[in-house]
C-alpha cells in the first residue's frame, strides 16, 4: 500500500494524481499531493515507476498499513528503486531492451511442478 | 445521473477502457477513419492488468505445420469449445502487431541469430508506447473518467455516460459505435493491478441485453505473496514449496496441490531451483516484479521460505465474458462490439484459461478488428449520434432510488457479501452443486440489495456501480456452472459430483438476464473459412 509521497523530493508535477488507476491521490493545497484514500491503493507500484522525484514509496503490505521511515527507505535506496529496475529516467537502460523471459527455457528446472487452475505457475497457456 | 451531463462530446467510436484491448481498438478505429474517444476508469497507460507488470504474447513464426500444432493442442487443452480458424487469426494477427510494437519503438531483446524476441512484453514500456501511438492518431483521451452506462436507442447502442472522477462532473460521450473493453471482473481481490476490474462492461453489456458466453469458466486463482499483490508468479516454476513445519509439499492428485495445501494451513515456498548466482540473476532480469515485494519485506526469496496465497482472478484469467457473434467482435446489439477480457476468449481458449500467452494476444488482435468493425460501423450510420434520441440504459446500482431511509445499504457491505460468496477456495474452487447453489441463493439476496445503495459522491456512485457489476457477473458465473454438470478439460471449471468430461456437453453456455438470469446452450461454430488478419496499412508501418 501506498505509505509515503516524501515532501522533500517532490516536485509538485501531480503525475502520480494523474496515473493512479484507483484515484489514490488528491492534488495537494501546497502542491505536494496526498494520499486521500489509501484503502483504495491497490499495490501496484505503478506510481513509483511514473514519479521523476522517486518521492513515492509503495510498501509490499497490501493488506495492512505499517509505519515507514523516509530516512532509512532513502538511505537504503529504496526509493526510487522500482524506476530504476523498470529503466526509466535519463541515462538508464530499459528493462524491456534487457529482458531474459524469452530465454528462460534455457535454465528451466530439471522437474516442474504444474498445478491446475492456478495461473502462471511456469507455462500458463504457451 | 442527471438529465444532461456536463461534459458532452460527440464522436465515430467510443473505446471504454484503455488497457491493451482498449488502446488498439481505439488505434485501429481511428486509423481506419473513424473520430475516436476513448474513456477510461483509470489511466490509459497505467491501468488494468497488464500494466504494472506485463504479458507473454504467442509469437509464432508464419510457419504452417509449427501453427497448426499449436492450433491442435490448443483445441484439445480447450476441451474442443474454441475454433481452429480463430485461432490461427489471432496467431497471424498478434505476430503483424508485435512487430507494429516494435516499430513504435519497443526494444524487443535479440538471439544469437538477431532474431528479434517479440513474445514477452513489459508493462509499463508497453502501455506508454500505446498511450503515445494512440494520442497520435488524434484520439481523444478521457483519464479518470470511468463509464456508468450505455446509451441506447431503437437502432442499438450510440455512446455511453460517466463520471470524472477528479473533476467531479459528468461526462456523455455520443458515438455510433461503442467497444467495451473494460477488461475482466476479478472482485477487489487485490491482485496485480486488478482492482479496477469490477465486470462494469458486463453489466453494461448485460442492461442492452447481449450475452454472456464461457462464465462457468471462470474458476482461476493466481498464487501471490501472502501479504502482498503480486500475482505474476510464472516464477515459482522455480520454487520448491513447504508446510508450516517445513515439510515439502509435492505436486499431487490432478494439480490441485496448493489449493488443498491452503485449506489444510499456511504454504510457503524457495526459489531453490534457481541455485546458482547466474540463474538467480537471470530471473531477476526477467519478471522483475516478483521479487519486488519480497525484496521490500526483506525476504530472500532464493534461501528463505516466503508464505503464499491465492488470489481469484475471476474472467481476467478466466475466460468468459460478453458474446462477439462475427469476426469484427460485434455483439448482438447494434454498434456494440466487445474487445479482451471483456469479450469471451472461448473462441480461442475454448475451457482454458488464456493466462499465459493468449489473453494478452487475444486484447491486440480482438482490439484490432473491434475497432476496425466499430468504425466501418459508425461511419456507415447516416445519422450522428448527436441527434439520436438516446436514452441511458444503466438500471442497477446507480444510485437515488432506496425506497425508505432504513434500506440504504452501504457498498462496502455488499462488496463484502459477494466477496464471501466468491473468493474463497472452499465454494469457488472446490466447486460443489450444493455449495454453488447456496452461494447463488446469498447473491440473489445481495442483487435485491443494490439498488438500496445511496452514493453521496463520485467516488461512491463508481462504488455503487462497481458492486452492482460484480453481483452481477458473480450470479452469471454461478448460474452457468451450475448448468454444467461436468468437469471439462482446462480445469477452469468442474464440479464434485461430476467428475469427468461429458461428450453431450461439448456446447457453450449462454447466459443472460438481470432479474432473472437464464441460461441455453450453443453449438460451437464450425468455420470452415480461415479468416484473414487484418494488414497494417503501409504507412502505419512506415510510421515507427
Ligand atoms: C498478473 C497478471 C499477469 C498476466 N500475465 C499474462 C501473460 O503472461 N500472458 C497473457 O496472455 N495474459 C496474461 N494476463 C492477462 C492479461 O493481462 C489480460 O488478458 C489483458 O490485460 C487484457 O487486456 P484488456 O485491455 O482487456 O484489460 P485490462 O488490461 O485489464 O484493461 C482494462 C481497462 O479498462 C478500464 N476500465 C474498467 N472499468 C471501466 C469503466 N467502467 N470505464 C472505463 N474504463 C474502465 C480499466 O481501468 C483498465 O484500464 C495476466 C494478467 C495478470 C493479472
Ligand atoms: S509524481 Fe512524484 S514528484 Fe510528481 S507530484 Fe507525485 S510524488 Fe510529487
Ligand atoms: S501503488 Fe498503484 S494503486 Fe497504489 S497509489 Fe500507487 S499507483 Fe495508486
Amino acid at each position: 500500500m501506498i505509505e509515503l509521497v516524501s515532501e522533500e523530493r517532490c516536485i509538485s508535477c501531480n503525475i502520480c494524481v494523474k496515473v493512479c488507476p484507483t484515484n489514490v491521490f488528491d492534488k495537494g493545497e501546497d502542491g505536494v499531493p496526498v494520499i486521500a484514500r489509501q484503502s483504495d491503493c491497490q499495490t501496484c507500484f505503478i506510481c513509483e515507476v511514473y514519479c521523476p522525484a522517486d518521492a513515492l514509496y509503495v510498501s509490499p503490505y497490501a493488506e495492512q498499513t505499517v509505519e515507514v521511515n523516509e530516512q532509512e527507505l532513502a538511505d537504503k535506496g529504496v526509493l526510487g528503486s522500482w524506476r530504476a529496475i523498470i529503466g526509466w529516467g535519463p541515462g538508464r537502460t530499459k528493462i524491456a531492451a534487457i529482458d531474459t523471459t524469452p530465454f528462460i527455457d534455457r535454465i528451466l528446472p530439471p522437474r516442474t511442478i504444474r498445478p491446475q487452475g492456478v495461473s502462471e505457475v511456469l507455462r500458463g497457456g504457451s | 445521473m442527471s438529465d444532461s451531463a456536463e461534459r458532452q462530446l460527440t464522436a465515430d467510436v467510443l473505446v471504454i477502457g484503455g488497457g491493451p484491448a482498449g488502446a488498439w481498438a481505439a488505434w485501429s478505429a481511428a486509423t481506419n477513419g473513424a473520430k475516436v474517444v476513448l474513456v477510461d476508469k483509470g489511466y490509459l497507460g497505467s491501468s488494468g492488468a497488464t500494466a504494472p507488470g506485463g504479458t507473454n504474447l504467442l509469437y509464432l513464426p508464419p510457419d504452417k505445420e509449427m501453427r497448426e500444432q499449436a492450433v491442435a493442442s490448443r483445441m484439445k487443452q480447450g476441451g474442443y469449445l474454441a475454433e481452429p480458424a480463430w485461432i490461427h487469426r489471432v496467431l497471424d494477427q498478434v505476430y503483424t502487431n508485435l512487430e507494429l510494437i516494435e516499430k513504435w519503438g519497443y526494444p524487443f531483446v535479440r538471439d544469437e541469430n538477431g532474431t528479434p524476441m517479440r513474445d514477452h512484453l513489459h508493462g509499463p514500456e508497453y502501455m506508454a508506447i500505446m498511450r503515445k501511438v494512440v494520442k497520435r492518431a488524434g484520439v481523444k483521451v478521457l483519464d479518470q473518467s470511468p463509464a456508468l452506462e450505455l446509451l441506447v436507442d431503437e437502432f442499438g447502442v450510440g455512446g455511453a455516460r460517466g463520471v470524472s472522477r477528479q473533476d467531479d462532473l459528468t461526462w456523455e460521450v455520443r458515438a455510433n459505435a461503442v467497444v467495451i473493453a473494460t477488461g475482466g471482473c476479478a472482485f477487489l481481490s487485490n491482485g496485480l493491478g486488478c482492482n479496477v476490474l469490477t465486470g462494469d462492461g458486463y453489466l453494461m453489456a448485460g442492461e442492452v441485453g447481449v450475452e454472456l458466453s464461457g462464465m462457468e469458466f471462470t474458476r482461476k486463482y493466481a498464487p501471490s505473496p501472502a501479504f502482498g499483490s503480486n500475482t505474476r508468479s510464472r516464477l515459482l516454476g522455480w520454487a520448491t514449496y513447504y508446510d508450516s513445519d517445513g515439510n515439502e509439499i509435492v505436486g499431487g492428485r490432478q494439480g490441485d496441490f496448493l489449493a488443498e495445501a491452503l485449506l489444510k494451513g499456511p504454504v510457503y515456498a524457495i526459489m531453490n531451483k534457481a541455485d546458482t548466482p547466474e540463474k538467480q540473476a537471470f530471473l531477476r532480469k526477467s519478471h522483475a516484479i516478483f521479487f519486488l515485494p519480497y525484496d521490500r519485506a526483506g525476504i530472500d526469496v532464493f534461501t528463505e521460505p516466503f508464505p503464499l496465497t491465492l488470489r481469484y482472478e475471476g474472467t481476467v484469467r478466466g475466460t468468459g465474458g460478453i458474446r462477439i457473434v462475427d469476426d469484427d467482435c460485434s455483439t448482438t446489439v447494434g454498434g456494440l462490439f466487445a474487445a479482451g477480457d471483456a469479450a469471451t476468449r472461448e473462441r480461442i481458449t475454448g475451457s482454458a484459461s488464456g493466462g499465459g500467452a493468449f489473453n494478452a494476444s487475444w486484447a491486440i488482435c480482438s482490439g484490432t478488428w473491434a475497432g476496425k468493425g466499430a468504425a466501418a460501423h459508425a461511419l456507415s450510420h447516416r445519422q450522428s449520434a448527436a441527434t439520436r434520441d438516446l436514452k441511458p440504459a444503466g438500471r442497477y446500482g446507480l444510485g437515488g432510488v432506496a425506497s425508505s431511509f432504513e434500506n440504504v445499504v452501504p457498498s462496502q457491505e455488499l462488496i463484502k457479501e459477494i466477496q464471501d460468496q466468491v473468493l474463497p477456495l472452499t465454494i469457488n474452487y472446490f466447486r460443489t452443486e450444493q455449495g454453488l447453489k447456496q452461494a447463488l441463493h446469498r447473491l440473489d439476496n445481495v442483487w435485491n440489495r443494490v439498488n438500496s445503495q445511496t452514493p453521496q459522491n463520485v467516488r461512491e456512485q463508481v462504488r455503487a456501480r462497481e458492486t452492482a457489476a460484480m453481483a452481477a457477473t458473480a450470479r452469471w458465473m454461478y448460474t452457468a456452472a451450475l448448468s454444467r454438470k461436468e468437469t471439462r478439460s482446462g480445469g477452469l471449471h468442474g464440479l464434485a459430483e461430476y467428475p469427468g468430461q461429458d461428450e453431450e456437453q461439448q456446447h457453450r453456455l449462454l447466459v443472460s438476464g438481470l432479474e432473472e438470469v437464464s441460461v441455453r446452450t450453443e453449438q460451437v461454430p464450425v468455420s470452415g473459412v480461415a479468416v484473414t488478419a487484418v494488414a497494417a496499412t503501409s504507412e502505419e508501418v512506415q510510421a515507427g
